[in-house]
């Protein structure tokens, strides 16, 4: 459980692997399992391919966004969600000891568990702020509940993140408001896009078998449709948006069953460790 | 509203006995290197230092979960004390319990406006769930320039994940604010 650090392992580190070991300060505190169960490995996997493969669509904006503050609010949105990958990763790899990094750049899209919203692509900005602030408030309401888990790691890490999404909710929902309200153009393109992204709402609220095997350590996603709809609605509402109607995605991202974006994003992301393995720079 | 003592001790856990009180006040100088007049200690990133024999056993957090500059504090952490003469030196990130800004240290804070960043005003609160109005009501931020309270942000997200970016309406200067979480 304990990172020893001495100077040979520095190095190692250096190439980017960073154990992140939770655990808490004081005795009288709950200690959280070093090692996952298999099912609350599986667990881990869908929440942390989730902020995973979200970040590495945050950071392709970096650049691109349409103004300088944008570029560093959706780069800065990804870096947290790489923290929150990070963590529930190396605990997923715990179970079947592998590294973050192992899971991260060594899986094919089969093997992935992300939902089918977070792999929908960039589009333009009103895509991207319409996939935010779904999966934002979605994930704020996950982690709220998450922290008062049974498994006293993933109440560690959910209470951490709950704070940083907390930030990432009010962005979208501020720029929700700003294109919905703004010039003609703007407002358009963001009815577009939210109807676009709606059928993937469906997939998040899902309940796939792996819930009922953690009762008390998972959160049931069909709990979290009311909040998100409470929490959503007078936004919308302001906005004078109206929630679309039409057809449901298919899912069957917790099954890797993904659509044929997953694969180039991980190609993207994934070439570099693949090309050179082991390499640091 | 809160205990001084109290809250000093949660913020900076300082051990009791002597051993392990040197080897804190070692690492305690380690500082950000984002922000190079706090140390881990004015943050209260530095969670527990215990001596054991010859082994240090320390204990870090980090302020934001994607934090970049944790691998350098820990790095440093361990150049410090290696220097010091400790050779067994363990360290552990820790993410229970999530830090605060309000374990940030009122010298820290004193620093951090010196440097030109305003500090974080008030204190953390995750708002519940449910509902979110679509103005979130906040405490006014003084320029850490003219100390000006006629100040708006321009962005929620800064050139770190600690900071968001503000303007001075009385002095005209954009300013990093480091904000509360």
């Amino acid at each position: 459980m304990t990172d020893a650090v001495n100077k040979d392992s520095i190095e190692v580190d250096a190439h980017g692997h960073v154990a992140v070991d939770v655990t808490t300060l004081d005795a009288e505190l709950i200690e959280g399992p070093s090692v996952a169960t298999p099912d609350v490995a599986e667990y881990a996997l869908w929440l942390g391919d989730d902020s995973l493969v979200l970040a590495q669509q945050l950071g392709a904006w970096i650049s691109r966004a349409p103004e300088l503050e944008e570029d560093v609010a959706l780069g800065n949105v990804g870096l947290d969600l790489i923290g929150h990958a990070r963590s529930l990763l190396h605990y997923a790899g715990t179970a079947t000891d592998r590294t973050e990094d192992d899971l991260a750049y060594w899986r094919t899209e089969p093997d992935f568990r992300s939902l089918h919203i977070v792999e929908q692509p960039n589009g333009d900005f009103a895509h991207t702020i319409a996939r935010q602030f779904i999966v934002s408030h979605y994930l704020f309401e996950l982690h709220s509940r998450l922290r008062a888990s049974a498994d006293a790691t993933l109440a560690a890490i959910a209470a951490k993140a709950v704070k940083e999404v907390d930030y990432h909710r009010d962005h979208s929902t501020q720029w929700v408001l700003r294109l919905a309200q703004g010039t003609d153009e703007s407002r358009r393109r963001m009815i577009t896009a939210l109807s676009d992204l709606w059928p993937y709402v469906e997939e998040i609220f899902r309940d796939d078998p792996l819930i009922d095997r953690l009762e008390g350590i998972a959160v049931r996603p069909s709990s979290l449709r009311p909040a998100f709809d409470a929490a959503i609605a007078p936004v919308l509402a302001e906005a004078e948006l109206e929630i679309p109607r039409g057809f449901v995605a298919s899912g069957g991202g917790r099954t890797g069953k993904h659509s044929e974006h997953l694969a180039f994003l991980l190609a993207e992301m994934q070439v570099l460790t693949r090309a050179h393995p082991g390499a640091s720079w | 509203m809160v205990n001084t003592a109290t809250h000093e001790a949660t913020a900076r856990p300082r051990p009791a006995d002597a051993a392990s009180l040197a080897a804190w006040t070692i690492a305690a100088q380690v500082v950000d290197p984002e922000i190079p007049v706090l140390t881990i200690e004015d943050l209260g990133v530095l969670r527990s230092v215990s001596v054991a024999s010859d082994a240090v056993a320390v204990t870090l957090t980090p302020t934001y979960s994607g934090c970049p500059a944790m691998d350098a504090m820990r790095d440093d952490v361990l150049g410090v004390l290696t220097a010091a003469g400790y050779q067994n030196v363990s360290i552990r990130l820790v993410l229970s319990p999530a830090w605060t800004t309000d374990w940030m240290s009122e010298i820290g804070k004193a620093k951090l406006r010196e440097y030109g960043i305003a500090a974080p005003t008030g204190h953390a609160t995750v708002r519940g769930s449910g509902p979110v109005g679509p103005i979130s009501l906040k405490m006014a931020v003084k320029c850490p320039r003219c100390s000006s309270l006629n100040t708006r942000e321009l962005a929620h997200f800064g050139s770190t994940s600690c900071k968001s970016l503000y303007e001075c309406r009385d002095c005209l200067e954009p300013f990093d604010y480091f904000k509360v979480l």
